[in-house]
C-alpha cells in the first residue's frame, strides 16, 4: 500500500480482518453543509501505531472526533471490531467509550481538580477502588510521564508541556485499549517531543494498546508510525495509505512525498500536481 | 503622457519606453503610513492606453518602500491581467520581486473565499427562522436531557462528584449572602417608603408593616433574589461551561463515558434548587427588616407594634407562595445557565455570548413565570 490506488485494505482476507480493531467504511465528513472530507476508507489494526497526517485544516482532528465518538459522520461507518458505533445501543457505545484513552491537543484537563484528581477521576468513576489505591495509582502514572510530585497542582498552575503530559496521564488511567492522541508533540521542545514519543512506543509495547495520531511533526512519524494515512484538503480526501517511510520514498503522489520530504520537492510543484492523483 | 500626483510621497505615472511599451513610472516614499495611490486611480490612468498589450515598471525613483508598495503591485498585476496586459516587474527592487512571487506562489484555494453579497430581505427572515427554530429544538433536548438525569438522580444513579456539589452549594449559597441583604434591605426600605407617603395621609402608616411583608413575602423577596442570581450565578455558570467547552473539557467527559449532563449541570440545578428557598426565605426578613427602619425611624411606629402588625399581616400562605416561586425560579436560572454554557461555542467572544444570552434568558424566564403565578394565585384565590 504504496499510494493511492491501492488504499482500501480493509476487504482483504480473514487474516487482516481478524486483527482489524478500528474499521472506517466510505466516511464523509462534514459540518452542515461544508464537506471536510469524503469516501475515507482505511483499517486500524490491533497494537499498530496509525498516523493520520496532512497539511493544516485539512480535517486531520475532526477525523478523530469522529472515531472518538464526538461526532456522527455525514455518511459511512466506523467499526470497532465489528461493531458498527453509530448503529449500536447506547450502551454498547459507551462500553466502546471507555475502552479509549484520548489525550487532546491542549490537554483538556478539568480545571477544577487538581492533577492527580484529574486522572483519578476515570478510576474512581469506573472502579472499585478505594481512595487511597486510587491516589496512589494517579501518582504511578504521573511519574510514567515525568511528573512525580505535581500531584496537588491545578491545570493552571504548569507549563503547557507539563499540560499535555498530565492529559497523557489520564488518558492511560483506565489502560485504554486504544489511545487517541490530537498533535501530542505541538508545542513541545524537541526533548520533550522525543520523549513523548518513546512513552507512546512504550505504552504500545508493554500494555499491547493500539495507538491513533494525529499529526504533522515529521521526526514522529517517521520514529514511531506502523501505518498512515494522508488527508488533503484540495481533494477533500484521503490521497495515500501505508508506511511513511515507504510513501515518502515510493508515492506516486508528489504531494504525499514532498509533505514527508518537508517541502523539498518546492511548494508549486506539489499544489500543482496534487488534484491529479486523488481517488 | 498622463502624469498625476495623488498624495505627497508616493506617486504613479505612465510614460512610453524606447521599445514601444508603456512604463508605470514609481516615485516616492511607498510606505504604509505615508498614505499611497488607491488601484482605482491606476485604473482610470489605464483606461487612458489604448491597444494596450505590456506595462514595464519603472522603480528609478523608487525611494523607501514596504508592503504597501506590493498591495499595490497585486492589485496592479490583477488589473492587467483582467485586461490581458503583459505584467513586467522591470526593475523592481529584489526584496520586492520575491515578495511579489510569494504573494501568489500559493494559487487561491477555490470555494474558500466568503462571498459577501448582500442577501434578501426572505432570506434573512428564512434564515432567522430556521435559526429560531433549531434553537428551539436545542432547548428542548437540553430540558430532555435535564429531566432524564434528574431521573437519574432519584433512583440514585447520577454520578457526579460529592465536592463539586458543594463547593456550588457555597457559591450560590452562602457566598450570594452580602449582595442579597444590600439589595433585599434597600428594596424593604424602598417600599416602606413609597407605602408611607401614601398612607400617611389617611394616618394609616401603621400599615406600612402590611405592606412591606405581604410584598416581599409574596413578590419581591422570589423576585429579587431570582434576578441578582441570573445576573451572578446564572451567568458564571454559562461563563464556567462554555470556557469548558472552549478548553475540550467536556469533550474529555463525554468521550470518558461520562455524562456532562450528570457530572456539570446536574450538581449546578440541584444546588441552586435547593439554594433559592433559603436566599428567598432570607431576603423576606431582610425587606421586612428594612420596612422596619423606616416604619421605626421615620413613622414613629414602635418595633413591638411594627412586628406585630407584620405577623398579624402576613400569613404563612404569603411566605409559602414566595418559597415555590423561588424554587421554580431556580430551576430556570440554572437551565438557562447551564444550557447556554453547554451549546456556547468554542471562542472567547461565544463564552460572552453565553453568559449575557444566560442572564437574558433567565430574567425573561422568570418575568414570564412570575406573570403565570400571579394569575394562578389569583385564581386559585390564594
Amino acid at each position: 500500500m504504496s499510494s493511492a490506488s491501492d488504499q482500501s485494505p480493509q476487504t482483504g482476507d480473514a487474516e487482516t480482518q481478524a486483527e482489524a480493531h478500528i474499521s472506517v467504511r466510505n466516511l464523509d465528513m462534514a459540518y452542515g453543509d461544508f464537506l471536510i472530507q469524503r469516501d475515507l476508507n482505511f483499517t486500524i489494526r490491533r497494537g499498530e501505531i496509525f498516523i493520520i497526517m496532512g497539511g493544516s485544516g485539512c480535517g486531520k482532528s475532526t477525523l478523530l472526533k469522529h472515531l472518538v465518538g464526538l461526532m456522527e459522520p455525514a455518511r459511512g461507518e466506523v467499526f470497532y471490531g465489528s461493531v458498527d458505533f453509530w448503529k449500536a445501543s447506547a450502551v454498547d457505545q459507551l462500553r466502546i467509550k471507555r475502552q479509549f484513552g484520548i489525550l487532546y491537543q491542549s490537554g483538556a484537563l478539568w480545571s477544577s481538580m487538581t492533577l492527580a484528581e484529574n486522572v483519578g477521576l476515570p478510576l474512581g468513576e469506573f472502579t472499585d477502588l478505594e481512595p487511597a489505591e486510587i491516589r496512589r495509582i494517579a501518582s504511578l502514572k504521573m511519574a510514567l510521564v515525568g511528573l512525580a510530585g505535581f500531584e496537588d497542582f491545578y491545570p493552571s498552575e504548569i507549563s503547557g508541556g507539563m499540560r499535555k503530559r498530565a492529559g497523557l496521564a489520564r488518558a492511560m488511567a483506565l489502560d485504554p485499549d486504544i489511545l487517541f492522541c490530537d498533535e501530542p508533540s505541538a508545542g513541545l521542545d524537541p526533548i520533550s517531543s522525543r520523549l513523548l514519543d518513546d512513552l507512546i512506543l512504550q505504552l504500545r509495547d508493554s500494555l499491547g494498546a493500539t495507538i491513533v495520531i494525529v499529526t504533522h511533526e515529521l521526526a514522529s512519524i517517521f520514529a514511531i508510525a506502523d501505518d498512515s494515512i494522508f488527508l488533503d484538503a484540495d481533494t477533500k480526501t484521503m490521497i495515500a495509505h501505508g508506511d511513511p517511510r515507504v510513501l515518502r520514498d515510493h508515492s506516486s503522489d508528489p504531494k504525499v512525498r514532498n509533505f514527508l520530504l518537508r517541502g523539498e520537492l518546492g511548494a508549486q510543484a506539489a499544489t500543482e500536481v496534487g488534484g491529479a492523483a486523488a481517488g | 503622457m498622463a502624469v498625476d500626483a495623488y498624495r505627497d510621497g508616493a506617486q504613479i505615472a505612465l510614460g512610453r519606453l524606447a521599445s514601444g511599451d508603456i512604463s508605470l513610472r514609481l516615485t516616492g516614499d511607498w510606505r504604509l503610513r505615508s498614505g499611497l495611490p488607491t488601484p482605482a486611480s491606476f485604473q482610470e490612468l489605464l483606461r487612458s492606453q489604448d491597444r494596450l498589450q505590456r506595462l514595464v515598471v519603472d522603480a528609478s525613483g523608487l525611494h523607501h518602500w514596504d508592503s504597501g508598495l506590493l498591495a499595490f503591485l497585486v492589485g496592479v498585476r490583477e488589473a492587467c491581467r483582467a485586461r490581458n496586459v503583459d505584467f513586467d516587474a522591470g526593475d523592481l527592487p529584489a526584496g520586492a520581486r520575491r515578495l511579489l512571487t510569494l504573494a501568489t506562489a500559493v494559487p487561491e484555494r477555490q470555494g474558500a473565499r466568503r462571498s459577501s453579497a448582500a442577501h434578501g430581505f426572505l432570506t434573512l427572515v428564512g434564515d432567522e427562522t430556521v435559526k429560531l427554530w433549531r434553537s428551539f429544538g436545542g432547548m428542548l433536548e437540553f430540558l430532555g436531557q435535564a429531566t432524564e438525569s434528574f431521573g437519574k438522580l432519584i433512583v440514585f444513579r447520577a454520578r457526579f462528584r460529592r465536592s463539586d456539589f458543594v463547593e456550588v452549594v457555597y457559591e450560590c449559597g452562602a457566598a450570594a449572602l452580602p449582595i442579597v441583604t444590600l439589595i433585599s434591605f434597600l428594596v424593604g426600605l424602598i417600599l416602606a417608603f413609597v407605602g408611607a407617603i401614601q398612607l400617611q395621609q389617611f394616618g394609616a402608616q401603621i400599615y406600612v408593616a402590611d405592606l412591606v411583608g405581604v410584598a416581599m413575602a409574596r413578590e419581591m423577596g422570589a423576585l429579587m433574589t431570582a434576578i441578582i442570581m441570573a445576573g451572578r450565578t446564572g451567568a458564571a455558570f454559562a461563563a464556567q461551561l462554555g470556557t469548558m467547552q472552549v478548553n475540550e473539557e467536556i469533550d474529555a467527559l463525554s468521550t470518558f463515558g461520562l455524562s456532562p449532563m450528570e457530572f456539570l449541570v446536574l450538581p449546578r440545578m440541584l444546588a441552586l434548587i435547593l439554594m433559592m428557598p433559603l436566599l428567598c426565605l432570607y431576603a423576606d426578613f431582610m425587606g421586612i427588616l428594612g420596612g422596619a427602619v423606616v416604619g421605626v425611624g421615620m413613622l414613629g411606629l414602635s418595633v413591638t407594634q411594627y412586628v406585630n402588625e407584620t405577623i398579624h399581616g402576613v400569613g404563612l400562605v404569603d411566605f409559602a407562595v414566595g418559597i415555590v416561586k423561588s424554587s421554580v425560579f431556580g430551576v430556570l436560572v440554572a437551565l438557562s445557565g447551564c444550557m447556554r454554557g453547554i451549546q456556547s461555542g468554542r471562542s472567547a467572544s461565544a463564552v460572552g455570548q453565553a453568559a449575557t444570552s444566560a442572564v437574558v434568558t433567565a430574567i425573561v424566564l422568570i418575568i414570564v413565570t412570575d406573570g403565570f403565578f400571579a394569575v394562578l394565585t389569583n385564581v386559585l384565590g390564594i
